[in-house]
């Protein structure tokens, strides 16, 4: 059996791209016999339990969701700073009791929210602990791990967890450990992957968060274009059924009928015509491109494992032999 | 079960409605849809201005505000004829938070503040910072407004951050506040004394951790900025407070914009529920992006058409007729979805915008979105 080739894959992309959706089937694609896969959240909004249609991940469980039809398993995490914090604590201090005194007096609060930076590396270094798991065979190890990680307008200030710490602590365990965090997240080990709809937004968005990322030295591996519309009709025959040209002829139908139908698919092709425009612009980015194709059932786990299959056969997920 | 229909010509018409705030979750087309409600209004003869958080670039270029200036400016090209008038502008939420600071302290106590480098991150990056800063401004542009009388704004049209959760915009003030009066930093700052002095030792337990996770250069900073800060707080949380109150007030009146998604509806019912329960003046909802079509054909009979044409002399009709079936089922879909929104809280009205064939760029198509927008669906 291979081994995944990356251990760690983080999934960003702008509100609304489908970025949690991809991170779940990414976690049940990687989730192939056998293996053990854990799916993390850090912005408490549930999306991936709400997805999966199950009750919500509290107190730092990691519980699993789901088996894949693969023969592995997912598991979910949803990582709270204030939890993450309390931990640290007990990990590098062994601070039990002032642990609870931390938190009666609302220092965990205010240790958090004075510190942006702060609450950021306790979110990525709970993954980098998970990770970690697998790496040094701990106990509840796991062969790969996705971080759903917050939209590409703050992801590279996210992973950046040296910057985040500048103004803090110069010495010391969190600066140690921002350090290893972010061996971690430059080593081979790491990928980030972002989503993107072929919107002009989004498109912006993805090119920002690639130019923003270059210099923190982690990898983005793929662009994933979200919810793509495949056609088989080449650019021409958009461009002339967007202009409608000549009216569409289905052979039976009234000529209301045939007009309506050239009125509505015109619109279909103007717009898979800028589809096409914003694909060129991705290209040019010169990184590999996944493209999942839309569902017009919308989302559920049976279409999770659709796009997971979409995104093993796009993506190389195993290292080789 | 068919949802009330949400007039939003009689709110812009309203001259009791003063501030307008549109909410909702990340990527529904709440800039879009604040512009184009900014654009009609003005049209219809309201002096308006709209306060966007983080327009796209395009769209800040039609409405001129492409530097982030933090002043409204005029749109050009909007019709006066009616007598209206339409300014806009964009939130720089570090500048906003710097001038609320000059303008409420002494020159020398100002700089202090400025330079705190706690001060500095907290007004870059705290998570709050940007909601409580729309909040802010939107107090000082109703109060110039209120100065300027016959001549100022009657109209203010607010985007809310794109938040994480739709409730940030209502929590931040109180999440600010009480980080900046909380028990730990009164104690950081307080030596111990009467029934504090019981708690001391945990107390003492708790700082010292602290001090290990922060530094203690941090520390230092932040009792630094809070002695600073102290005079200029209690007028922060005045402010907060009023400006909490306007919200709850006739004169202001929130939208929810969602789309016709699951998450993005979730997120509209959290909305619509705390706005019930806080008792602010919920007009109703705007749903974008919604599919339709003229054509009363149904996915299958056009999939099975599809299957017997040529595929060689009809190539574009095969792909217009599974494109149809396609676009029919994201109707249904679209609709169930609706339906659901509507079984659950059946008094909230909405109006529908259906979703357009390019990307708003320019003030023509901001002006068509406020036709979908005011259209009885």
């Amino acid at each position: 059996m291979r081994s995944p080739r990356h251990t760690l894959h983080i999934v960003s992309g702008k509100g609304g791209t489908g970025k949690t959706t991809i991170a779940a089937a990414l976690a049940c694609a990687l989730a192939t016999s056998g293996r053990r896969v854990l799916v993390c959240e850090v912005e408490g909004r549930q999306g991936i339990t709400e997805l999966f249609g199950t009750s919500r991940l509290v107190d730092a469980e990691e519980r699993r969701l789901l088996r894949t039809p693969a023969g592995g398993a997912v598991f979910g995490l949803a990582i709270d700073p204030e939890d993450a914090l309390l931990e640290y604590l007990e990990t590098f201090y062994h601070l039990g009791l002032a642990g609870r005194a931390l938190d009666r007096f609302g220092a965990v609060d205010f240790a958090t929210s004075i510190a942006p930076g702060l609450r950021d590396v306790l979110l990525t270094g709970k993954v980098y602990e998970a990770v970690r798991r697998g790496i040094k065979q701990r106990p509840n190890s796991y062969d790969a791990v996705v971080l759903d990680a917050p939209p590409t307008g703050r992801i590279a200030q996210f992973l950046n967890v040296h910057t985040a710490l500048a103004g803090l602590a110069r010495v010391g365990p969190i600066r140690n450990q921002a350090d290893s965090i972010m061996r971690l997240l430059r080593s081979a080990t790491t990928v980030v992957h972002l989503v993107t709809l072929l919107e002009d937004m989004p498109v912006t968005e993805t090119e920002e968060a690639v130019a923003a990322l270059r210099p923190t030295q982690i990898k983005v591996a793929t662009v994933i274009e979200n919810m793509v519309v495949p056609t088989p009709l080449d650019d021409d025959q958009l461009r002339s059924a967007a202009s409608q040209e000549k009216p569409l002829g289905v052979p039976g139908w009234t000529e209301k009928l045939n007009a309506a139908l050239t009125l509505e698919f015109a619109d279909e092709a103007a717009r898979t015509l800028q589809q096409r425009e914003r694909h060129v612009r991705l290209t040019s980015l010169r990184l590999p491109i996944a493209q999942i194709a839309f569902d017009p059932a919308g989302i559920d786990e049976a279409a999770v494992f659709t796009i997971s299959d979409q995104l093993r056969d796009q993506i190389r997920l195993e290292a080789v032999a | 079960m068919t949802a009330p229909f949400f007039d939003v010509d009689s709110i812009l018409g309203d001259h009791e409605t003063k501030i307008i705030i549109c909410c909702g979750a990340g990527g529904v087309g709440k800039t879009t849809t604040s512009a184009a409600l900014a654009v009609r209004a003005a049209e219809a003869g309201r002096r308006v201005v709209v306060l966007t958080i983080d327009p796209a670039r395009r769209l800040a270029q039609s409405l001129g505000v492409g530097e982030l200036d933090n002043t409204p400016r005029p749109v050009a090209g909007v019709d006066t004829a009616a007598g209206g008038s339409l300014d806009a502008m964009m939130l720089d939420m570090k500048r906003t938070f710097d001038d609320v600071v000059i303008a409420h302290s002494t020159p020398d106590n100002a700089a202090a503040i400025l330079d705190n480098p706690f001060y500095q991150a907290l007004s870059s990056s705290f998570a709050g910072t940007q909601e409580y800063m729309a909040m802010e401004k939107l107090g000082q542009l109703h109060a110039q407004s209120e100065a300027a009388g016959e001549r100022g704004w009657d109209l203010i049209v607010v985007d809310t951050p794109p938040a994480r959760s739709a409730l940030d915009f209502l929590d931040a003030p109180e999440h600010l506040s009480s980080l900046l009066d909380g028990r730990f930093l009164r104690l950081l700052l307080a030596p111990a004394r009467g029934p504090l002095r019981l708690m001391s030792v945990g107390f003492n337990l708790a700082a010292s951790a602290m001090t290990k996770i922060l530094g203690g250069q941090i520390i230092i900073d932040v009792k630094t900025f809070v002695t600073a800060f102290e005079a200029l707080f209690g007028g922060f949380r005045q402010r907060a407070t009023q400006t909490l109150g306007l919200l709850s007030s006739r004169h202001t009146t929130f939208l929810v914009v969602a789309t016709a998604q699951r998450d993005a509806l979730r997120e509209a019912a959290y909305f619509v529920d705390r706005l019930t329960e806080e008792r602010m003046p919920l007009a109703g909802l705007v749903i974008n992006r919604v599919h339709a079509t003229k054509l009363s054909v149904s996915a299958a009979r056009a999939l099975a058409l599809a299957e017997d044409l040529d595929p060689v002399t009809t190539p574009v009709e095969i792909e217009a007729l599974r494109r149809h079936a396609a676009l029919k089922r994201v109707i249904e879909q679209e609709a169930l979805l609706l339906d659901r929104f509507t079984s659950t809280r059946p008094t909230v009205a909405r109006t529908l915008v259906s979703t357009l064939a390019s990307d708003v760029t320019d003030l023509d198509a901001l002006r068509h979105i406020g036709v979908l927008l005011a259209d009885k669906d």
